[in-house]
């Protein structure tokens, strides 16, 4: 019997509709954070997917769990409807490839030399030629007027052009095209052209059957490119809609948190008098920076736009870069515990009284008295939970090590104190200990500056400032801080940047 | 015309060697022969060797502090045991080379600090080296004799080999679709590991490849020397760094050019004889090869700072 047009008609149906890759149930954990807590995520062939979401909702764990970098402890990762392998080969083997946010080029080498790192397939004689016109025909194809010499070394290019030139790569194909692309911010350093450009490449790209997965925190592209959009929040998929579905307004209102309002008594009327610290506006735009006395200023917005950059700036107004000043005014407490938080092979006690020994050594020697007494001040003022401070800093759980380094920028004499989101992978309870004694603090006087990632956190602010693309775009006073005002503020409306 | 920064940094070697060249032939005109070309550089072949070596551990952002013993060896066993029963000697070679991709898998795998694992084995290569050769001795073998002496027509035979030695390493390393992968390593790991590649494997290929090379200078070495000793070798750890680097390689980065290291290798070794032609007494003849070494170094630091303020603007 031959086939009816019924038949035929969902026999289109099954193959447009057919998966390129599927992750269900995706936990993935690191530590105590549970980075990704049952997420889905299925992308179709022909279809570009927006996905959003505020800081450490699981974006990037979710890539890094569908281009294979990552193992997920619970949940399962289908290539094409088929199952069981699982890593970066294979995932390369059914067609995904990734733009990472973070250049992923070699800066060492060419353009075509790059090419030829992400094609295994470009070898024998004449590979050069080959992959230069392979990366020259498909820069011509999405960048049309593009000037870059294939020839030239990635370091000579600018940023826009390696982004140009990474993407590129990733939509070549030298036997057969990419079936999933992930673009992790990829207009990030486009100009509004040339990200113009790359969207109606997308566009294109789908139109032939090919997918995408967008993320990008300008919401106006998001919502004209993808067909589809993807709200994360805390590991989890909370709404996947059609785009025409969602507006800027309704994307900002899923991505948010209006459940949970937690009212924290601000001190009003801390505005009075010269500021202790101001910067003029980063990049030439924006606005100003400015912390008064006793003030809690909080540094919010997405992770990366400018937060940390703002602080070490500073940090270095009122310190030398090459030659420490005597008296210091300004005490910074790190986020990366690991990387320029602890001395690792130090005690519990050196480790908090680096910064004050000055103040504890008479003659250039340090009294050895005033340091334990100090030391067993701070072990009872915020409980660090240690029988002994001669114990290894190591010894401690990340939260209290977390404890110290507050100990040790709160024992100094300093009175302003920068905190670059130093709570990252700390337990509630330790949490709630640490905004007692910050708030204590501030009531005695001291200014805090804090980048923070977590809203809750930001709430506790008696003023916030909103980055965007390395600018403060948005300053929230009081009452204006809320979860909604602040991603409003740090995800782009309409305009391209 | 844009001059691309990888030409910028083969300048500044060649312009100190040039430069170099004249003022020797400046002072002893006699130098200006086919005889005196080829003693100046005669030992410039062996270090050239080495000092591709090391560059091929720098390209994937380490550093081998065993060359100099791993050369000696190497002489001592082309001395002895490749000379008396060449199927031994080469099985010798064979595995010397697995051991040194053995040490390039170690330290990918337990992310160990290169410098202390090689540290290490520069004992043990030195170790077997005095067993082999306790008092210096030993003959080369009349091939690696016949070699490293032949007269070419026109150009000594230290030119011609120091070209090959250039032409053949920047052919494997720069053109190569293999030599990418090696740089790649050394410039974005994570880029060659998201791509797909098993970067151990890289490594390990790349520490052989290095061994392989060392191996050749032992075996020069031995041709020119005609005897080998345990310590024969030892000056050229430091010789073959400061060859790549001189010769515009860097230690991070994946930055390296085998044309300049070969470069870096013969200006290091005309700085030695420059420096008798100067009549400096050899008591601060290693203070002032420093002193070539720092000016070098500091041009080439200027004009990246140079060409960077360009690029700003």
């Amino acid at each position: 019997m031959p086939p009816t047009i019924d038949d035929v008609f969902r026999m289109n149906e099954v193959t447009a509709r057919r998966e390129v890759v599927a992750a269900r149930g995706i936990k993935v954990t690191f530590g105590a954070v549970k980075a990704l807590d049952g997420a889905d995520l299925v992308i179709h062939a022909g279809e570009c997917v927006g996905l959003v979401g505020h800081n450490g909702a699981g974006k990037s764990t979710i890539v890094n769990v569908i281009n294979g970098g990552l193992t997920p402890h619970a949940g399962e990762i289908t290539h094409a409807g088929k199952g069981g392998q699982h890593g970066i080969s294979a995932a390369r083997a059914s067609g995904i490839r990734c733009v990472f946010q973070e250049l992923s080029l070699c800066p060492n080498l060419t353009v075509t030399e790059n090419a030829r790192i992400m094609h295994a397939e470009l070898a024998g004689w004449n590979w050069r030629t080959k992959a230069r016109a392979l990366v020259e025909r498909k820069l011509q194809d999405i960048f049309p007027g593009h000037r870059i010499d294939c020839d030239s070394t990635v370091d000579d290019l600018s940023i826009a052009e390696r982004q140009m030139v990474e993407i590129a790569i990733s939509f070549a194909g030298l036997h057969e095209k990419p079936k999933l692309v992930i673009l992790d911010e990829p207009t990030s350093s486009l100009d509004a052209g040339l990200a113009a450009q790359l969207m109606a490449y997308i566009r294109r790209f789908v139109g032939e059957g090919g997918s995408v997965l967008l993320i990008s925190h300008i919401l106006g592209e998001i919502l004209s490119t993808s067909d589809r959009i993807v709200v994360m929040k805390d590991g989890r998929v909370v709404a996947d809609r059609a785009a025409p579905e969602f507006s800027s307004r309704s994307l900002v209102e899923a991505m948010g948190n209006v459940v949970r309002e937690q009212e924290w008594l601000r001190s009003p009327g801390k505005r009075g008098g010269a500021p202790v610290l101001s910067t003029p506006p980063r990049r030439g735009h924006g606005l100003a920076f400015e912390a008064h006395r006793g003030e809690m200023v909080g540094l919010a917005g997405l992770g990366g736009h400018g937060q940390t950059e703002t602080l070490l700036d500073l940090y270095l107004s009122r310190n030398g870069n090459w030659w420490p000043a005597r008296e210091k005014e300004i005490s910074f407490v790190a986020g990366d515990r690991g990387l320029n938080g602890t001395f690792p092979l130090w005690s519990i006690l050196k480790n908090l009284s680096i910064a004050s020994l000055r103040n504890l050594s008479s003659n250039s020697i340090v009294d050895r008295g005033r340091e334990a007494s100090l030391g067993n001040g701070w072990k009872k003022r915020i409980e660090i939970r240690t029988p002994d401070m001669e114990n290894h800093i190591l010894s401690l759980s990340g939260g209290n090590q977390q404890k110290v380094l507050f100990a040790r920028a709160l024992a100094t004499t300093a009175r302003i104190v920068l905190m670059d989101d130093p709570m990252r992978g700390v337990d509630v309870g330790t949490k709630q200990e640490v905004y007692e004694i910050l708030r204590a603090e501030a009531a005695g006087g001291r200014t805090f500056i804090w980048y923070s990632t977590e809203m809750d956190e930001i709430r506790l602010c008696d003023r916030v400032y909103v980055f965007r693309e390395g600018a403060i775009v948005a300053e929230l006073v009081g009452d204006e801080i809320t979860e909604q005002n602040v991603l409003e503020a740090s995800f782009a409306g309409g305009e391209a940047a | 015309m844009k001059i691309s920064s990888g030409t910028i940094r083969l300048l500044i070697p060649a312009a100190s060697l040039i430069l170099l060249l004249a003022a020797v032939f400046y002072m002893q005109p006699r130098a200006m022969s086919y005889t005196g070309l080829n003693l100046l550089f005669n030992l410039a072949v062996p270090i050239a060797l080495a000092t591709v070596a090391q560059m091929l551990i720098m390209a994937v952002n380490d550093l081998d502090l065993s060359m100099g013993t791993f050369v000696s060896f190497c002489a001592c066993v082309t001395a002895t045991f490749l000379q008396s029963s060449p199927a031994v000697g080469v099985l010798i070679f064979l595995s010397a080379i697995a051991a040194y991709a053995a040490i390039g898998v170690v330290i990918h795998l337990r992310e160990l600090p290169s410098i202390v694992v090689t540290l290490g084995m520069s004992f043990v290569w030195g170790g077997l080296a005095v067993l082999m050769l306790p008092s210096p001795g030993g003959e080369a073998p009349g091939w690696a004799r016949w070699l490293m002496t032949s007269r070419p027509p026109f150009v000594p035979m230290a030119i011609v080999a120091s070209v090959v030695i250039a032409l053949a390493t920047h052919f494997l390393i720069m053109r190569s679709s293999a030599g990418v992968l090696i740089r790649g390593v050394g410039g974005n790991v994570r880029s060659v590991e998201r791509a797909g590649w098993s970067v151990i494997r890289i490594r390990a290929g790349t520490y052989a490849l290095a061994g392989f090379f060392a191996v050749l200078s032992g075996i020069a070495l031995v041709g020119l020397t005609t005897s080998a000793d345990a310590n024969i070798a030892l000056r050229y750890t430091l010789l073959s760094i400061a060859g790549v680097i001189l010769g515009g390689g860097e230690f991070v980065g994946g930055k390296v050019s085998p044309i300049g290291a070969v470069i870096g290798a013969l200006t290091l070794t005309l700085a030695g004889s420059f420096l008798s032609f100067m009549r400096i007494s050899p008591d601060w003849q290693i203070g002032a090869q420093g002193a070539i070494l720092i000016v070098v170094l500091a041009l080439r630091l200027f004009l990246n700072r140079l060409e960077k303020r360009e690029k700003s603007r």
